[in-house]
């Protein structure tokens, strides 16, 4: 049987987050509690989490944590890596045993930072050469799958039911001041630990449920701009899609929102002039990135979270918020199953974002000064 | 002269009890299929004249009138059919190219009903457009990568765009080829219905300046009516190249049908042959190609989008590139099934490729070269159902142009005789008699009527798929699946087989 990657495959899923907007870090025991309410929104085949703040020590180092099915992809990808990358420390990541999780790869992380050298060499900003060696790992080395790549965050995610997943990674015993989780139910059984979510790509995460109808005119457009979409799952693609309107082309938020959520052509009439221009141009330019049919998702970036439904709201999502804590969820329960007296509790709109920001920052991730996206873009036009 | 072997195609049976002799199909036909025995008193048919364009069966009061395939057989031979047979008949007797009209009649595989829709079960929700906003507008024209944005502001102008409610636009067909009235239905209905349409090579007329903001102008080799007015009455210009019915070939229309209009339309005297050369004579190259486009540009200070037409060839893809890097804001291809005035019939029917296979590769190539975005890609030749328009979006299309379904609409029966000048519907002809058959109004109607119903149509399927934005379905190939195709025909429809 071909396994996720080699072939689409369907899934529907619970999804669940957590932030504390002072960036105080709390542990990871009320994230397993809210998605383990949802289980009957799983059938035990992936479940995982994102942690953001969990490595303060290693801050300034990319932690990669990784999939082997085997020695030899091991020993391949830390050649790559090392010839690559600064290794300061690496290990086998801690696991307990859970009776239900019976095969499991072996699982490594490694802190490391970009050879000064090589990165000089390549001409590209940081971010695009810790992307492509991703790429490169995951398409080419047969048996290893890097499922973390960000700084100061990381996610644990597996087969089995969310809760279960969270118990054999000891999601507990880490800190964080902001988590996503994600229980799937996917309509076939690939087995394969690198297929369950979250999804990432740098400090990017992404849990998602839903499946969505645009996929092939949303994979074709990334594919222009050198995303390999080779997991074919909608979450990979909605990450790519972020990083490419975030990071690369630095397009403010509510603009990126505004492309995957469209506003209808109805409602863009009735807008004030300004804003109907400026919608009009995002339709028509960025059309092949809106993303269509029923989605929940929750983007998680190193300043914060954006979580948003499709722009019918074929999919549940609710919102609330109690003090400095802000949380999201794919039902109601979910939320109050951690915290019983919420502020205030709301169901956004379609189309319509729930942003949760650490204090003080104003976009999702901090923009890299070094202007790069921009002369890239430029250098692109030129070449034309 | 000697003996004419040819016989005739189509035999008129007339029901002796039904007919009382009252002379219409006399009248309705210009084929003089029907003629008046005044001896007998009594109406008569020649079967040889008969195009079968179905006029005098439909006009008859008391539908007296039926015509049939000529019952006349050769004796069965699968490599000398019937049509090969008379060609040679023909050709003995005349010594002349064989002309016809129409788009390519031979049985080559049509790939639109190779490819599959998908629609959505249990994991995804189909949506439905009676409940739910369907969306089916579009925006032709070159798209910037990036745009710059600041507070809620662009920072820079949006290339020119054309806005379609429908991706559907009427595709060129010359006032020449084509009648005037047949001209005022297709623009009134384009303006009714947000899209546009096409004057092909022979100029606007005035009384039709009006509907300039739905009209696309044409620049081809003969450069028929173009001038700075021109230029500028219309919403976008394109400059054909070559069109799916006779890549390589020029245009003719006969010093007969140069009548006083079109002699003021073309900017030619009357009475004289309206020649458009094969390639246009200031354009040998790709480069030349740039030029023409950007002195087109600024005729119009870069107000308008410019597309390029050319027919469907075996190097499609790689011309479609050089078109786009010469700066046309959209490749428009014409596929080797596509409609025409008048064509040689070697030519006709067998030059060019399937425009599925032109379209699928296009786009492709466009995708693989980083500039996709920089032109739209629309697609013609043949579209006959909204299905067929939806499959083409699938497959990469912005949008697609209709011929030779729009005429249908107007009344035409393909009849293929539309180079004679004697189309008994008022289409293809300039005669007075036959064109006042047309009644411009009632065509705007059933245009209208048609583009509708297909918008429905798309809006169903779209929603059967899961999908309210037309933007989601460009492209997505993953909503199609061959079937009965081979591996390498699947590969470069870019889609997977039925069943995988
Ligand atoms: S129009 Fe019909 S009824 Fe009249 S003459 Fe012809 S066949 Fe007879
Ligand atoms: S336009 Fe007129 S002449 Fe041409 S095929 Fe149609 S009916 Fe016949």
């Amino acid at each position: 049987m071909l396994k996720e990657g080699q072939i689409r495959i369907p899934a529907g899923c619970a999804i669940s987050g957590i932030m504390n907007r002072k960036g105080e870090v709390f542990s990871g025991r009320d994230i397993i509690k809210s998605i383990a309410l949802m289980h009957e929104r799983s059938n035990g085949l992936g479940g995982g989490f994102a942690a953001y703040g969990i490595y303060p020590e290693f801050k300034k180092y990319y932690a990669f944590h990784i999939f082997f099915e085997n020695k030899l992809a091991k020993q391949e990808t830390e050649f790559l890596l090392k010839k690559y990358f600064q290794i300061d420390y690496d290990e086998a990541i801690p696991t307990r045993k859970v009776s239900s999780i019976k095969k499991s790869p072996i699982i490594w992380r490694y802190f490391a930072k970009p050879k000064v050298n090589r990165l000089i060499a390549h001409e590209a900003s940081e971010a695009e050469y810790v992307v492509e060696f991703v790429m490169k790992v995951n398409s080419e080395i047969e048996g290893a799958f890097i499922f973390s790549s960000g700084k100061n965050m990381g996610v644990f995610k597996g087969v089995g039911y969310p809760e279960e997943i969270g118990d054999f990674f000891k999601i507990d015993e880490y800190k964080g001041y902001l988590w996503t989780a994600h229980g799937r139910f996917p309509t076939n059984t690939p087995g394969w630990w690198g297929g369950a979510h979250p999804f990432t790509l740098l400090n990017w995460s992404v849990v998602h449920n839903g499946e969505i109808s645009s996929y092939d005119a949303n994979r074709r457009y990334l594919e222009m701009y050198g995303y390999k979409c080779t997991l074919m799952t909608d979450t990979e693609a909605i990450t790519y899609i972020f990083d490419l309107l975030l990071r690369k082309f630095g397009l403010p938020l509510e603009s990126a929102v505004n492309i995957v959520a469209a506003p209808f052509w109805s409602n863009i009439e009735r807008m004030e002039p300004e804003r109907k221009k400026l919608m009009k141009s995002l339709r028509a330019v960025f059309g092949s990135l809106l993303i269509n049919g029923p989605f929940s998702i929750i983007l998680g970036g190193e300043n914060g979270f954006v979580a948003l439904n499709d722009r019918l709201k074929l999919r549940s999502l609710v919102a609330a918020e109690k003090g400095d804590i802000i949380y999201v969820a794919s039902e109601e329960s979910a939320i109050r199953e951690v915290c019983p007296n919420p502020h205030r509790v709301w169901a956004p709109q379609g189309g319509e974002p729930v942003i949760g920001l650490l204090e003080g920052k104003e976009g999702i991730f901090d923009v890299e000064d070094d202007g790069l996206a921009e002369e890239e873009i430029l250098q692109q036009s030129i070449a034309l | 002269m000697s003996l004419d072997f040819a016989t005739p195609m189509f035999l008129i049976e007339r029901n002796k009890e039904r007919c009382f002799n009252c002379q219409i199909c006399i009248r309705q036909c210009a084929n003089e299929a029907h003629k008046w025995d005044s001896k007998k008193g009594q109406v008569y048919s020649i079967d040889a004249n008969c195009v079968n364009c179905h006029r005098c069966v439909l006009m008859c009061p008391t539908r007296a009138l039926s015509v049939k395939k000529f019952p006349w057989e050769f004796r069965y031979n699968a490599n000398w059919t019937p049509e090969a047979i008379r060609q040679v008949y023909l050709q003995a007797e005349s010594g002349g190219v064989l002309l016809t009209g129409m788009g390519n009649d031979r049985p080559y595989p049509v790939y639109w009903d190779h490819m599959l829709l998908n629609a959505s079960q249990v994991t995804n929700p189909s949506i439905d457009p009676l409940r739910e906003p369907m969306e089916l507008k579009t925006y032709l024209g070159r798209k910037p990568d990036v745009l710059k944005i600041k507070k809620g502001k662009i920072l820079e102008e949006m290339p020119p765009q054309l806005e379609l409610d429908v991706p559907i636009m009427f595709a060129a067909m010359s006032f020449g080829a084509i009648s005037l009235n047949a001209h005022k239905s297709l623009a009134a209905a384009a303006k009714k219905m947000g899209t546009y349409w096409n004057t092909g090579e022979g100029g606007l007329h005035a009384d039709l300046v009006e509907y300039g903001s739905n009209t696309i102008v044409q620049v081809a080799s003969g450069r028929f009516g173009v001038n700075r007015e021109y230029l500028n009455v219309g919403a976008a210009i394109e400059i054909k190249i070559g069109q799916g019915a006779k890549p390589g070939i020029g245009g003719h229309l006969p010093g007969e049908k140069v009548g006083e209009e079109i002699s003021k339309t073309r900017m030619i005297p009357q009475g004289t042959d309206a020649l458009s050369p094969a390639p246009h004579h200031d354009i040998y190259s790709i480069e030349d190609l740039r030029q023409l486009i950007f002195s087109l540009k600024e005729a119009t200070e870069y107000t308008k989008p410019v597309f390029v037409k050319i027919a469907a060839v075996h190097n499609v893809a790689a011309i479609a590139s050089g078109i786009v890097r010469a700066g046309a804001d959209a490749v428009v291809i014409d596929g080797f099934r596509g409609g025409t005035g008048a064509a040689p019939l070697r030519t006709r029917d067998s030059v060019g490729i399937p425009i599925e296979f032109a379209l699928a590769a296009v786009d492709t190539r466009l995708r693989e070269e980083g500039i996709r975005n920089k032109a739209s890609i629309v697609i013609g030749g043949t579209i006959r159902n909204s299905a067929d328009v939806v499959k083409a979006i699938a497959l990469g299309a912005d949008a697609v142009y209709i011929g030779t379904a729009a005429l249908l609409a107007l009344g035409c029966h393909i009849c293929q005789k539309c180079y004679t000048g004697k189309c008994n519907w008022g289409i293809a002809t300039q005669n007075p008699q036959l064109t006042k058959r047309l009644n411009p109004e009632i065509g705007q109607e059933r245009l209208t009527n048609l583009l509708k119903a297909w918008a429905h149509e798309i809006e169903e399927l779209m929603g059967g798929m899961g999908i309210n934005a037309l933007e989601s379905l460009r492209g997505n190939r993953l909503m199609l699946r061959g079937i009965g195709l081979n591996d390498r025909e699947l590969n470069i429809l870019g889609i997977k087989a039925a069943g995988e």
